[in-house]
C-alpha cells in the first residue's frame, strides 16, 4: 500500500503546505498525515475540504508518499514534481521550503 | 432566474416555449432557433411580441432578415469562457441596427456587466437577486475606453480628437523625449 | 518612448482599482477559486508551483530607467530579489503574495507599467523589434503601430472571452528580430506602391503542440485601417475558433481547417464593415504616437572611433564583447549593445534588483535613460556612443552583466520549467546551465558560431524551442524527464519550424547529445556557414547518423 498525503496552496501568499493530523496546514511534508490509498486517503482528502470553504487553501489533492530510505519514517516526496514543490527550485537553494529547513 | 436592467431587478413577461411545443396563441413568447424555424409563419401571424433565444454556436447572421420581428433578442453564454456572444450583440447593435431589448442570459457573471453592457446587452438573467446590487459599481469601474463599442461611452481617441480641438496638442518636446523620463 | 496621458493614467489605475476589489471578495469569500482564477490571470496572476507568479507587461520591449529601477524595487521590497525576464518581453515575479498583488500593480502604475491581460484568453502583450528605431535596416519604427494597438487591445469589450490566448508582434525591418511569423498575428511595416508606408499582415502563426508558421493574408494594409484590420480578424477568430478543445482552440488550427483563402475572404468581408468607421486611424493621432519615438538627441560625431579601436587591439577580453555584443546602430559613431542574462552557469533571463539598478544607471548615463527587454531574454542599450563602449563595458563587468555570448551557442532561451512552473513535464534551467558549462570555453563558442539553442519544459513551447536551431523540448515519461531534440528551426523572416530527430535523450545523455550534434555541425560546415546554413544544406540524416549510431 502506498501512503498519500493531502497537498494544496495557501491562498494568501500560494505557499505550499500540508495537512496535518490536526487539520491544520504545515510547510513541512513529514508535519503531514499520512493515509492508505483508498477510502482513507479519499477521506483525508475530503477533510481537506473545510479548509477551502475558510479560504486557506486552494485546490488540495492527494499525493503518493515514500519513507526515506535511511530511517525507514520520514516522509518523502514521490515523483520530481512533488520533490520539487516540498523542497524548492532545484536550481535555487536558498529559496523555497529548503532553504527554512536548513 | 432573476432579470435585472440598470441595476433592478424587473418583471420578465416572456414565456420561453420548450422545444418541441407547440407556440400558445397568447402571451410574449420566447422561441428557440429551431422552433422559429419550425413554426415561422404561425409565429409571424400572432398579434403578440416574440422574442427569440440564439445558443451560442448560433450567429445572428441566421436571423438579420427578420430582426423587425422580435421585441428581445436572448443570447446565450453557456458558460463565461464563451465569448461569442460579444461578438454577436455588437453585430446585432452596430452591424443590424438592431434596438429593441438584447439579454445576456446563461452563466452571466457580476465581472462581465461592463463588456457586455459596452457590446450591447441591457438585460440580464442573473444568478441571484443580490447579483444585480453590484452593477452601477461593474460599469463605472473603468471610466474610459480606448476601443469604440455599441454603448453611447466616447472612446479615448474622440475624447483625445476633442482635446486638441479646444487646446495645442500635448505633444512632448523632442529635448523632453530625448532627455529620458524627466518626472 | 511614449508616454501616459490622462486617459492612459486613468485607465490602468483604475484596473488596479478594480483588481484589488476582486482580490478582497476572493479573501472575503464572495468568489470562489474557480470564479477568481480567471479574473487573476487577466491580470497576469498565476498560482505556479510554490507561488504566485505576477507576470508584468513590458510592452514591445521598452523600459526607461526609471521603470527598470521600479522593477528592481518590486523584486526586492514584495519578491525573493530577482526577476525573470520572458521571451515575451514581459518579467516575471516568481514569489509575490496574493494579499500584496495589488500593491505591487499600484507601485508599477505610478510608472507607467501594468499586469493588463499577460494572461488569459485575450489580447496579450504587444511584442517588436527589440532593436527597433536603431536598426539600419527599418522601413519604420514599429513600436509607433505596437503602442497603438497596446491601446486598442487593452480592455476590449469583444476579445477578453477569445476561444485562446492571441499574441501579436510587430516588425519595421526586413530582417525580422520580432519572430512575427510564430505568431497569431504578425504584421511587417513595408512600403506601398507609391512609397507610402502600410503593413504585410500575417495570421495563424504558432508554435505549443501544434507549430505553424503564419500565413500572409494581406500584401498591404495602409496605415489608417490597421485597427480596423485586426478588429476583423478578431471577430472571426471570436465566433469561428474553435472552443470544444483547447489544442485545437488557436487561430493557427481554425486558419487550416477553413483554409487560408475561406479565411482571409471572411476577414475582408468583416473588414469591409469596418474600415471606415471608428476605427479607422487619423494621421494626428499616428502624429501623436510618433513624437513619442522620436530620435534621441543624437550628436553628429564621426563613425571611426580610435580611441575604440585601440581599446578592441588591446583588451582582447572587451574585443571578444564586442565582437558579439555589439551591433552596428544607423547613426555613425553610436552602437547597440546586447547585455546577455545568460552568464555561464546562470538561470537564463534572471537578473537580480541589483543588477537590474546597475542596468538602469548605465543607460541613464550613457543610452539616453532607455532600454528594451529581447525575446531572446536579454537586455539591449540601444544608443551607446563608441567612444562609450569600454565604460559601459566596465561598467557591466562590475554587476557580472558582461558575458561575451549573444547570439552564440549559450545564449540559451529557456522557459522556467518544472522548477518553478505548475504546466512543465520537466526541467528547463538545469540543462541550460549544463550546457552552459560544457561549451564555457570562449574560443570554442565563438568558432561555433551564430546560433540559437532553445529549451522548454513542455509543449506549451515558452522558450520556443520549435524556432531553435536546436530546440530542445521536456518530456515526461513515467515520472524521469527526457529530452526530445528538434534542429533546423529559426524564428527570423525565413521562418522554419524544426525536425525532430528521433527518440528523445535522457537527462544524462543530453548535454553530450548537443555536442555531438555540434561536432557534426562542425565537420560538415564550409566556409562561412553557420549551424543553420549547413542544415539546409545537408538535412537532418547526418545528424541522426552520429547521434543514433552508437546505440
Amino acid at each position: 500500500m502506498t501512503s498519500h498525503a493531502v497537498t494544496a496552496n495557501r491562498l494568501t501568499d500560494g505557499q505550499v503546505v500540508y495537512l496535518t493530523p490536526a487539520r491544520t496546514w504545515s510547510e513541512k511534508l513529514h508535519a503531514s498525515q499520512l493515509a492508505e490509498a483508498g477510502d482513507d486517503a479519499n477521506a483525508l482528502l475530503q477533510s481537506a475540504q473545510a479548509s477551502v470553504e475558510a479560504r486557506l487553501v486552494v485546490e488540495p489533492y492527494l499525493i503518493p508518499v515514500d519513507t526515506d530510505a535511511t530511517d525507514g519514517q520520514t516522509p518523502r516526496a514521490v515523483g520530481r514534481r512533488e520533490t520539487i514543490r516540498a523542497a524548492g527550485p532545484s536550481v535555487r537553494l536558498d529559496l523555497g521550503h529548503q532553504a527554512a529547513q536548513e | 432566474m432573476p432579470l435585472a436592467k440598470d441595476g433592478q431587478l424587473i418583471d420578465d413577461p416572456w414565456t420561453l416555449v420548450a422545444d418541441g411545443a407547440v407556440p400558445p396563441a397568447e402571451g410574449a413568447l420566447l422561441v428557440s432557433y429551431a422552433t422559429w424555424t419550425e413554426h415561422r409563419d404561425a409565429l409571424s401571424r400572432r398579434n403578440a411580441p416574440l422574442g427569440i433565444r440564439l445558443d451560442s454556436d448560433q450567429s445572428p447572421a441566421l436571423i438579420a432578415d427578420d430582426l423587425d420581428r422580435f421585441d428581445l433578442i436572448a443570447l446565450d453564454i453557456p458558460v463565461f469562457k464563451d465569448g461569442r456572444a460579444y461578438s454577436y450583440a455588437r453585430l446585432l447593435r452596430e452591424r443590424y441596427g438592431y434596438a429593441k431589448e438584447l439579454r445576456a442570459v446563461g452563466n452571466v457573471l457580476r465581472d462581465q456587466y461592463h463588456f457586455l453592457h459596452r457590446c450591447g446587452f441591457d438585460t440580464f438573467e442573473v444568478a441571484t437577486d443580490e447579483a444585480a446590487d453590484a452593477w452601477w459599481e461593474a460599469l463605472s469601474e473603468i471610466s474610459h475606453a480606448y476601443q469604440p463599442a455599441a454603448d453611447a461611452r466616447r472612446p479615448i481617441l474622440a475624447l483625445r480628437q476633442a482635446r486638441t480641438e479646444h487646446s495645442a496638442p500635448p505633444r512632448p518636446d523632442t529635448a523632453t523625449v530625448a532627455a529620458g523620463w524627466a518626472y | 518612448m511614449y508616454r501616459y496621458d490622462e486617459f492612459d493614467h486613468t485607465v490602468v489605475a483604475e484596473r488596479v482599482l478594480q483588481f484589488r476589489g476582486q482580490v478582497a471578495r476572493r479573501l472575503s469569500g464572495d468568489l470562489t477559486e474557480d470564479e477568481f482564477k480567471p479574473l487573476r490571470l487577466m491580470n497576469g496572476l498565476y498560482l505556479q508551483l510554490h507561488a504566485y507568479m505576477l507576470r508584468v507587461a513590458i510592452p514591445y520591449g521598452m523600459l526607461s530607467s526609471r521603470q527598470m529601477r521600479k522593477l528592481a524595487f518590486v523584486a526586492r521590497r514584495y519578491d525573493k530579489g530577482y526577476g525573470h525576464f520572458t521571451t515575451r518581453q514581459n518579467i516575471q515575479y516568481n514569489w509575490p503574495r496574493l494579499d500584496e498583488a495589488a500593491d505591487i500593480l499600484d507601485e508599477l502604475a505610478t510608472v507607467e507599467m501594468h499586469a493588463i491581460q499577460t494572461s488569459g484568453n485575450t489580447i496579450r502583450n504587444v511584442t517588436a523589434d527589440p532593436f527597433a528605431g536603431v536598426a539600419a535596416d527599418e522601413i519604420e519604427d514599429p513600436r509607433i503601430y505596437a503602442e497603438i494597438i497596446r491601446q486598442w487591445s487593452t480592455l476590449h469589450p469583444e476579445f477578453s472571452f477569445l476561444p485562446r490566448k492571441f499574441k501579436i508582434a510587430v516588425t519595421g525591418a526586413p530582417h525580422d528580430r520580432a519572430a512575427i511569423k510564430t505568431h497569431d498575428i504578425g504584421i511587417a511595416l513595408k512600403r506601398g506602391p507609391d512609397g507610402e508606408t502600410g503593413f504585410e499582415v500575417f495570421v495563424g502563426g504558432g508554435q505549443g503542440r501544434t507549430p505553424v508558421v503564419a500565413k500572409s493574408i494581406r500584401g498591404f494594409l495602409p496605415k489608417r485601417d490597421l485597427l480596423s484590420y485586426l478588429e476583423a480578424i478578431l471577430r472571426v477568430y471570436n465566433q469561428l475558433g474553435r472552443r470544444d478543445n483547447i489544442y485545437k482552440a488557436r487561430i493557427k488550427i481554425l486558419v487550416n481547417e477553413i483554409g487560408v483563402e475561406k479565411f482571409t475572404a471572411l476577414v475582408e468581408e468583416e473588414w469591409r464593415h469596418l474600415r471606415d468607421g471608428a476605427l479607422a486611424l487619423p494621421d494626428d493621432e499616428i502624429a501623436r504616437i510618433k513624437a513619442y519615438f522620436a530620435s534621441p538627441a543624437y550628436l553628429d560625431i564621426p563613425g571611426d572611433v580610435p580611441e575604440f579601436d585601440s581599446k578592441l587591439l588591446t583588451d582582447p577580453a572587451f574585443g571578444n564583447w564586442v565582437g558579439s555584443n555589439v551591433t552596428e546602430h544607423k547613426v555613425p559613431g553610436y552602437a547597440i549593445v546586447t547585455v546577455s542574462l545568460k552568464p555561464e552557469g546562470g538561470i537564463p533571463g534572471d537578473a537580480t534588483a541589483e543588477q537590474m539598478e546597475a542596468i538602469a544607471d548605465l543607460a541613464d548615463a550613457f543610452s539616453f535613460g532607455e532600454l528594451r527587454v529581447t525575446k531572446d531574454q536579454n537586455l539591449v542599450l540601444a544608443d551607446i556612443r563608441k567612444s562609450d563602449l569600454f565604460a559601459l563595458w566596465q561598467g557591466l563587468r562590475a554587476h557580472g552583466l558582461e558575458t561575451p555570448n549573444a547570439g552564440l551557442l549559450t545564449d540559451i532561451i529557456a522557459c522556467p520549467g518544472l522548477d518553478y512552473c505548475s504546466l512543465a513535464n520537466a526541467r528547463s534551467i538545469p540543462i541550460a546551465q549544463r550546457i552552459g558549462t560544457r561549451f564555457g570555453d570562449l574560443d570554442r563558442l565563438r568558432d561555433i558560431g551564430d546560433i540559437t539553442l532553445n529549451i522548454s519544459g513542455c509543449i506549451n513551447a515558452c522558450a520556443h524551442h520549435h524556432v531553435g536551431n536546436i530546440g530542445i523540448l521536456g518530456v515526461d515519461k513515467k515520472g524521469t524527464e527526457f529530452y526530445q531534440v528538434t534542429l533546423g528551426g529559426s524564428a527570423d523572416e525565413n521562418t522554419t519550424i524544426g525536425d525532430i530527430v528521433g527518440p528523445a535523450f535522457g537527462e544524462d545523455d543530453i548535454v553530450d547529445a548537443i555536442e555531438t550534434i555540434v561536432d557534426t555541425y562542425l565537420g560538415l560546415r564550409t566556409d562561412g556557414e553557420t549551424f543553420i546554413d549547413t542544415y539546409r544544406r545537408v538535412g537532418l540524416a547526418p545528424f541522426k547518423e552520429t547521434l543514433y549510431a552508437a546505440r
